[in-house]
């Protein structure tokens, strides 16, 4: 940690200084900062910057706040930890390095947390999205008993081997920044790490949101407009990715990531749908399917553009 | 001699991977050095979350010599072929090869001395293809060289390999080799926090003192010796005792290299959580054991946790932390518990309708019907209640909607029965809600309650039927649906229970309503179905006794089905029956009767067929009965054709004859009515009353008489010994 911050940056007092403390680590590795993608999506997963980002050649080094949204997890802001909207601090390095275990543990002592005074572990957990076509090994990482982090050495993304592989790591921001503060129910954060009026808790940005989406996700979403939505996000995605091959050929391709935003919808209006209830078990198979079929068709454009590695 | 010692180096190996890798690792290395000549005295391996360790002491440092003969061609033979001959074996000229003399002809030899080589050479050609190679369950690439093709392949990322060779007074020499850009060496690493700097070691005996001056036990079983008796000693100490788990304790002995083990509390308010939930929690999601109060035997609110590291502040951070995250999770078990408490489970039911339990098979409530009838068909014949299995079969699948089951799905059938309890049901119905998964596997308990029985039977019955309907059946290491096991819980109930069921009745008309599932609208098939089965029975329907063209193609495609079920059954019978030590061969005697659907008959018939067969009386009339069978099939074979029949009585000449066909006829009464009566031991002692007679026949007649009117009917006459015999069991299928 960083002595010379002043009290209402450090880690272990502000949900804001613990999320600058992590992209400050990342950056000192080499990694690009970015800003979150701006749509929805329920993992930092999706971020093209991991998805897309972690098939082909180059290297590529990045971290990145996504937030994460999980309509069915909304608890209406009663449940102390279960929301359907929370951060993930997600790191991405392509090919891994050797020594990211080390790394990973010195970020942990970024936020505050002592690995010789804590209890930190490596408990297998192996990785899979099928909406992504993904997989990979690794493990959940635990503090005192409690998960903190995933680790992933991604071996597959949307239905193509990694070579090389991408080591991917994602922190659960919220999770993490209530064991380093002490406090037992996420509203009670604080956010910016002052004190008396000055003063804003997690709740006081999010329970609201927490409230009336909750209410959205389950009982109000307009279900035949989402269901609209998703065929059209899917037609749309198949249109510019048969629009995107140069010169009609499948030798290389122009429109990768404006297809693949339109996965991301797809996928989060999938979401939508199975909160609101309206998914039956075997649809949600097909769903899922659907859903996957985009992604593939998607990593295989991108590996025929010039960031996955085709010029 | 000198010892070997690898180590292999990497990141963390998931716990339940660490046994089996430690024990292929030290296969397959000494399995190869034996191959390769290298006949060592002793070899142990071990494993830690962060290594495979192996230690293979008494290795020969050189292969013995070889000393092989080749045969060549024949002297004079074509020069292209005396060319080869010294191609593979090396010599320069025939001038070194030798000459056999052979009735054939004189052959070259060819002398061939390989020389052996040093065991280190050969270890160093022998692990890498072993690393490569290693049989994971599950393994991965990583790092730059993932890019390229054929790199490493390990379980998490490797990071060292130690291989050193030598002897135990002398500095051993590294075993040079490299996997994927890694070089062996002698540097290993201590605990990954407490001692994290390299270490370089010699040979096995200094590897494990300076690991474990390092802070790492290299043995799992020391490992689980501490974390258990220290376990127990914490809780001793404070007047509890720990709820021993061997499955948690193989675990979390896997999941630490220097086991720090400590106790943690939460509140007493959790303790009103049914034990087996609490216990499921912390189990399953903080790998912790429960303690119980050793003078009341219930959980108290204590729990051990297994920490990694001996922390600055004696781990109280590490206990705080790990109460702070058993707390929400006990606190989410209880409010499910009692969410669940506040609906009845009937009123759960109608979400059955929406749960497709499979494609072909239709819903769960539809399966649940299904369980219902049946178990309500079988209750009688096990001594149930209707009302009560009926109502047992309704109720025990509804605990599988509540939350806390969603949450804990091993703890499914036991929430049944405390929420049927708690909603006042009978006590046989809501142990039937537990008891009617059971056995779960060979371990397990069979359910002895009727009602349990009868559900228990049900459920599996409904199970293996459906599957079997839709031919969806185990092939070879498939059998996603545990259909083996449910066979061999049917089994196992009917059998340890002592109870008689027709099971191909059972089997085919429960076929039956899973057909009426689906063809539901034809309603006029549905009677058709059900009509075989009330009059044909397991005969085969007349092909024009059906009015509807479809239930005959039904019925067609059915039968078999069932028939192979029963097959199934048969099988798994004898793999149990052999599990438990009965005679494979007298297994396959009573099966090749044929049409046997009474399990428990079966296995009766075996075991008065292995206790007969112990005696004189049996072994001897075994082996008069071979001697007529052999007899019977080589005069079969000459004459192609078999002799079936009654013999005829004025054709016997001899007093042993006559005296052979009368005994054979009361034997045939007597064992017939004892079978009749299920008495297999009488039926066996009848057939004891054979020998003298099967004895004093082949001692007296002549049974090829110059006569072929006599031969054959004496032929005949050893046919029916073979025949009344099998009034109990094929004989022939008897090995002596």
């Amino acid at each position: 940690m960083d002595a010379s911050l002043p009290a209402h940056m450090r880690p272990e007092r502000s949900f804001q200084g613990f999320i600058l403390a992590l992209q400050r680590f990342w950056a000192e590795q080499g990694c690009v900062i970015l800003q979150p993608y701006d749509m929805e999506m329920g993992a930092g997963t999706f971020h093209p910057a991991t998805t897309l980002r972690a098939l082909g050649p180059k290297p590529w080094n990045a971290a990145y706040v996504q937030p994460s949204r999980r309509p069915k997890d909304g608890r209406y802001g009663e449940n102390p930890n279960r929301m359907q909207h929370y951060y993930q601090f997600q790191v991405i390095m392509k090919p891994s390095p050797p020594n990211l275990q080390e790394l990973y543990l010195k970020s942990l002592a970024a936020i505050g947390i002592d690995s010789a005074v804590h209890d930190i572990r490596f408990v297998e957990d192996d990785w899979e999205s099928p909406t992504l076509g993904a997989w990979g090994l690794g493990w959940e990482c635990w503090c005192d008993g409690m998960e903190v982090s995933q680790f992933t050495y991604f071996q597959q993304v949307a239905g193509f081997e990694c070579a090389p592989v991408a080591g991917e790591l994602t922190y659960g921001l919220e999770r993490l920044a209530m064991y380093v503060q002490g406090v037992d129910r996420v509203y009670d954060l604080n956010f910016n790490g002052r004190d008396g009026d000055a003063k804003v808790t997690y709740g006081d940005v999010f329970l609201q949101a927490e409230r009336e989406y909750s209410k959205h996700n389950f009982e109000i979403a307009d279900t035949a407009m989402l269901f609209e939505q998703f065929k059209m996000a899917e037609t749309a995605c198949r249109k510019y990715l048969d629009a995107g091959w140069k010169d009609g050929k499948r030798e290389a391709h122009l429109m990768a990531l404006p297809a693949y935003d339109q996965c991301i919808k797809a996928s989060h209006v999938f979401n939508l749908l199975d909160a609101r209830g309206v998914i039956s078990v075997t649809e949600r198979q097909s769903y899922i399917l659907r859903v996957r079929e985009l992604a593939k068709a998607c990593g295989e454009a991108w590996i025929h553009t010039e960031a996955g590695g085709a010029a | 001699m000198p010892d070997l010692l690898l180590e292999l180096f990497s990141e963390e190996i998931p716990a339940r991977m660490q046994a089996k890798a430690a024990d292929d690792l030290r296969r397959l290395v000494t399995d190869k050095l034996v191959a390769e000549g290298l006949v060592y005295e002793g070899a142990k391996a071990f494993a830690t979350p962060r290594r495979l360790a192996l230690t293979v002491h008494g290795i020969p440092a050189r292969q013995p010599d070889l000393k092989t003969e080749r045969r060549g061609p024949k002297m004079g033979a074509p020069d292209a072929a005396v060319q080869g001959f010294l191609k593979a074996t090396g010599l320069t000229s025939l001038d070194e090869a030798k000459i056999q003399r052979d009735p054939k002809g004189d052959f070259y030899i060819a002398l061939i001395e390989k020389p052996g080589r040093d065991a280190i050479d050969v270890l160093a050609e022998i692990l890498p293809v072993i690393i490569r190679t290693f049989p994971w369950p599950k393994s991965m690439r990583w790092g730059a060289r993932s890019g390229k093709p054929g790199s490493l392949s390990w379980v998490r990322p490797l990071h060292a390999i130690t291989a050193t060779f030598g002897l135990e007074t002398e500095e051993p020499d590294v075993v040079k080799f490299s996997v994927d850009g890694i070089e062996t060496g002698q540097t290993t690493y201590g605990h990954r926090f407490m001692a994290p700097a390299a270490i370089s070691v010699r040979r096995f005996e200094d590897y494990e003192a300076k690991l474990k001056a390092a802070k790492v036990i290299l043995d799992p079983q020391a490992r689980k010796d501490i974390i258990f008796a220290d376990a127990k000693e914490l809780t001793f100490a404070q007047g509890f005792e720990l709820v021993e788990d061997q499955a948690l304790l193989d675990e979390v002995s896997g999941l630490v290299e220097w086991p720090v083990v400590m106790m943690g509390s939460f509140e007493k308010e959790y303790l009103a959580i049914p034990e087996e939930v609490i216990r499921a929690t912390i189990r399953n999601n903080q790998k912790c054991f429960v303690v119980r109060d050793s003078k009341t035997g219930k959980l108290t609110n204590k729990f051990v946790l297994t920490a990694n590291i001996e922390a600055p502040d004696g781990g109280k951070t590490i206990v705080s932390g790990n109460e702070r995250v058993i707390r929400p999770r006990l606190s989410d078990a209880k409010f499910f518990y009692e969410t669940d408490l506040k609906t009845k489970l009937e009123e759960r039911l109608p979400k059955f309708d929406q749960i497709v339990f499979h494609e072909k098979l239709g819903t769960q409530a539809a399966r649940i019907t299904r369980i219902e009838r049946l178990a309500a068909e079988i209750a009688p014949l096990v001594g149930a209640d209707v009302a009560k299995a009926t109502r047992a079969a309704h109720l025990a699948k509804a605990d599988l909607l509540t939350e806390v089951v969603g949450e804990f799905p091993e703890v499914q059938g036991l929430m049944g029965k405390y929420y049927a309890l708690a909603q006042g049901e009978d006590a046989s119905v809501a142990a039937a809600c537990e008891e009617h998964y059971k056995p779960q596997g060979p371990a397990d308990r069979v359910p002895t309650d009727p009602v349990s029985i009868a559900v228990a039977l049900a459920d599996k019955i409904d199970t293996l039927v459906g599957f079997w309907a839709i031919d969806e059946k185990p092939t070879g290491s498939k059998d996603p649906y545990a259909l083996r096991r449910a066979a061999l819980g049917v089994i196992r109930i009917i059998v340890d229970n002592d109870l008689r069921l027709p099971l191909w009745k059972l089997l085919s008309e429960h076929a039956v309503q899973v057909m009426s599932a689906i063809y539901k609208d034809d309603t006029d098939l549905i009677v058709e179905l059900s009509d075989w089965i009330g009059s044909a029975g397991n005969a085969e329907v007349p092909s024009n006794s059906f009015s509807n063209q479809a239930a005959e193609s039904v019925y067609k495609l059915l039968k078999p089905r069932v028939e192979d079920l029963l097959a199934f059954f048969a099988d798994r019978l004898k793999v149990q029956l052999r599990e438990q030590g009965a005679r494979h061969d007298l297994v396959d005697a009573v099966f090749a009767l044929g049409g046997q659907d009474d399990l428990l008959m079966i296995v009766r018939r075996v075991e008065a067929l292995g206790k007969f067969l112990e005696t004189d009386d049996g072994k001897n009339l075994l082996a008069g009965i071979k001697r007529a069978s052999n007899i019977l099939g080589i005069e079969e074979k000459k004459d192609k054709r078999t002799f079936d029949g009654a013999p005829d009585a004025a054709l016997y000449g001899l007093g042993e004859e006559k005296a052979l066909a009368k005994t054979i006829g009361e034997v045939r009464a007597e064992a017939s009515a004892a079978v009749a009566k299920e008495d297999f031991a009488a039926a066996m002692s009848a057939m004891a009353k054979l020998r003298p007679p099967v004895d004093a026949f082949f001692d007296k007649v002549r049974v090829n008489d110059d006569d072929p009117k006599v031969r054959e009917n004496r032929l005949m006459l050893l046919n029916e010994i073979r025949s009344a015999t099998r009034a109990v069991a094929d004989f022939s299928k008897i090995q002596d």
